[in-house]
């Protein structure tokens, strides 16, 4: 019994120390924007990680759902929301932005009944342009010029609390019936159709709670950086993410982790190299893709993020299956 | 009263019409065999019953339901569950997940319930790990519950397709080519496991095989396509004399 209290004991403890050292300020601020960047990749990266890793789709739309969460996020707390209920109504404002760039998503979901693989992939491109061509021409969200004004809410109390829901909840999604109507459209639609699975409600699915974590971390994004403009969620924007993705593993939790903070910090390590340092890290990916072409944790995952059910299921001797 | 039956079922590809005017009935309970040279339109007819290409003409109807225009998640929730000619196992999955993905329709909890793990979740989940354990194992495929099914011999993932058939919980069973690359030792056991999952799950079923001993032994009756029209139907005996199944099969006559 007490294996089920230690995960969320040990997540209650990293959240306080969290606390404390926000209200503190024992780390550098540097090395917690590192973290809190580490934080919001690792939710795009499994977010993403859910589209093009569990299902086997090829989407490069995620700077377009990151935008509109970020976008609509800030809105809120700088034109809307009034200066001093800001920070208490941060997580209002960081929750429209998921449900804004939720509801995009599933207009994205819709292609991808009909279309898949490279095909999907031209039509979320062409998705992630519309955004951006749509952002440059409102005056109201700044124009090409981009929005400023948030104040700096993304704390790192914050950023931890929506790590650890956004694992929760796509994990849980994936060790679900759902989430097994998910891998069946990566091996063989046809044949999951054909297995009783509803593979648009599964896609629709799918979509919305991808883009809907796209977008809360377009949100924090906004809130960290405090200035956002069109050209930040560009199709490089979407690159970096597939990048994390791949490197850390398709189809894995421990590998969005995984992935999500080596790329960060590597990225911080090598920045000494400047110019250099964009021709060091395609060529690790090149060897990545060489030797280990799903990624450091491809297909595979860290026991912890397994529901004991799942972890068990086939190792349970046949009789004291009735009792458990 | 029929389980399965089909009206002037007709399906063109551009011009070419791989299946013309087929009419079928199958009796509860009936083991039904299609046979034909390569091409004859077999499998056309199974993609048409099941959903996958929807017919150009005539209808067909499952336990008193229309079913054409319905697509293939529906028509297996309704009670028909397949096998494919080329084994279509969900490769980078455990033998346990291809079965219990093969539950969808049957789960009664809701998108907000899987994402929280919270309410019928549990108990629903249980029961079909249950079910799965139990399935598996009846078929004797428990000792390879945690294995990638790509990872299993020929043999058994022919039977993990038909286990994960099963989990549908149909009431018909098409088997395409079930046989396909068994030698005839594993012929005959097949021919009583086949006999066997009709009894024990209740099912009718419809089956394309080549292997003349397999169909002839089991099958109750029989329905010759060539060039997607049907030439002969009858009983096995009466199909091996009929002279236009033999000029098919064999040749024409001088």
């Amino acid at each position: 019994m007490h294996t089920r209290w230690l995960m969320p004991g040990i997540l209650l403890c990293v959240f306080v120390l969290s606390l404390i050292i926000h209200r503190f300020e024992l780390l550098d601020s540097y090395l917690q924007l590192i973290v809190m960047y580490i934080g919001i990749n690792i939710i795009l990266t499994l977010s993403l990680n859910l589209i093009n890793g569990y299902m086997g789709e090829f989407s490069v739309g995620h700077a377009g759902f990151m935008a509109v969460g970020a976008y609509i996020a800030s809105f809120l707390t700088v034109k809307v929301i009034p200066a001093h209920l800001a920070a208490w109504l941060f997580p209002v404002a960081v929750i429209a932005g998921g449900m804004g760039a939720a509801l995009v998503g599933l207009v994205v979901a819709l292609p991808s009944f009909k279309t898949r693989g490279d095909y999907l992939a031209i039509v979320t491109l062409a998705f992630v342009m519309i955004v951006k061509s749509v952002i440059e021409n409102i005056d109201a969200l700044g124009g090409p010029r981009g929005f400023l004004g948030m104040e700096k809410l993304a704390t790192l109390p914050w950023v931890f609390f929506w790590v650890i829901l956004s694992l929760w909840i796509i994990r849980n999604l994936v060790y679900s019936n759902f989430g097994r109507g998910v891998l069946s459209i990566r091996e063989d639609e046809v044949a999951g159709d054909l297995m009783s699975v509803n593979t648009r409600q599964v896609k629709v699915l799918a979509f919305t709670v991808s883009s809907f974590f796209a977008g809360i971390a377009g949100a924090l994004f906004a809130h960290l950086l405090q200035f956002i403009n069109p050209r930040s969620f560009d199709i490089i924007k979407s690159t970096d993410i597939l990048i994390m993705v791949y490197l850390g593993g398709i189809g894995s939790i421990a590998g969005s982790i995984l992935g999500a903070t080596v790329y960060t910090v590597l990225l911080e390590i090598l920045r000494p190299l400047g110019i250099w340092r964009m021709v060091l890290i395609p060529l690790i990916l090149v060897l990545l893709m060489l030797f280990r072409p799903k990624g450091i944790m491809g297909l595979r995952e860290f026991p912890w993020f397994v529901p004991l059910r799942d972890r068990l299921a086939g190792r349970l001797p046949r009789n004291k299956r009735g009792s458990s | 009263m029929p389980v399965l039956e089909t009206h002037h079922l007709t399906h063109h590809f551009g011009g070419l019409a791989a299946v013309s005017d087929f009419n079928l009935a199958i009796e509860p309970h009936e083991l039904v065999g299609v046979i034909g040279p390569n091409g004859a339109g077999k499998t056309t007819v199974f993609n048409l019953i099941t959903g996958v290409y929807r017919a150009t003409d005539g209808s067909i109807s499952f336990a008193d339901t229309e079913i054409v225009g319905k697509t293939p998640s529906e028509i297996t929730s309704l009670g028909i569950a397949r096998t494919f000619q080329n084994i279509r196992l969900f490769r980078e999955l455990t033998v346990l997940d291809n079965v219990r993905v093969a539950h969808y329709a049957q789960v009664r909890y809701n998108a907000i319930e899987a994402l929280l793990h919270l309410g019928r979740f549990q108990t629903e989940e249980k029961s079909i790990l249950e079910h799965s354990l139990d399935l598996l194992a009846s078929l004797k495929l428990e000792s390879y519950t945690d294995e990638l099914s790509k990872n299993l011999p020929y043999g058994l993932q022919r039977r993990l397709e038909i286990a994960r058939a099963l989990a549908t919980r149909p009431q018909l069973l098409l088997l395409d080519e079930p046989a396909a690359g068994m030698n005839p030792q594993e012929v005959g056991q097949l021919m009583e496991f086949i006999q066997w999952i009709r009894q024990e799950f209740k099912l009718t079923i419809l089956l394309i095989e080549h292997q003349m001993h397999l169909v002839m032994g089991i099958c109750e009756r029989l329905l010759v396509l060539d060039f997607g029209e049907t030439i002969a139907e009858g009983k096995p005996r009466e199909i091996q004399n009929n002279p236009r199944v033999l000029e098919v099969y064999l040749g024409e006559t001088q």
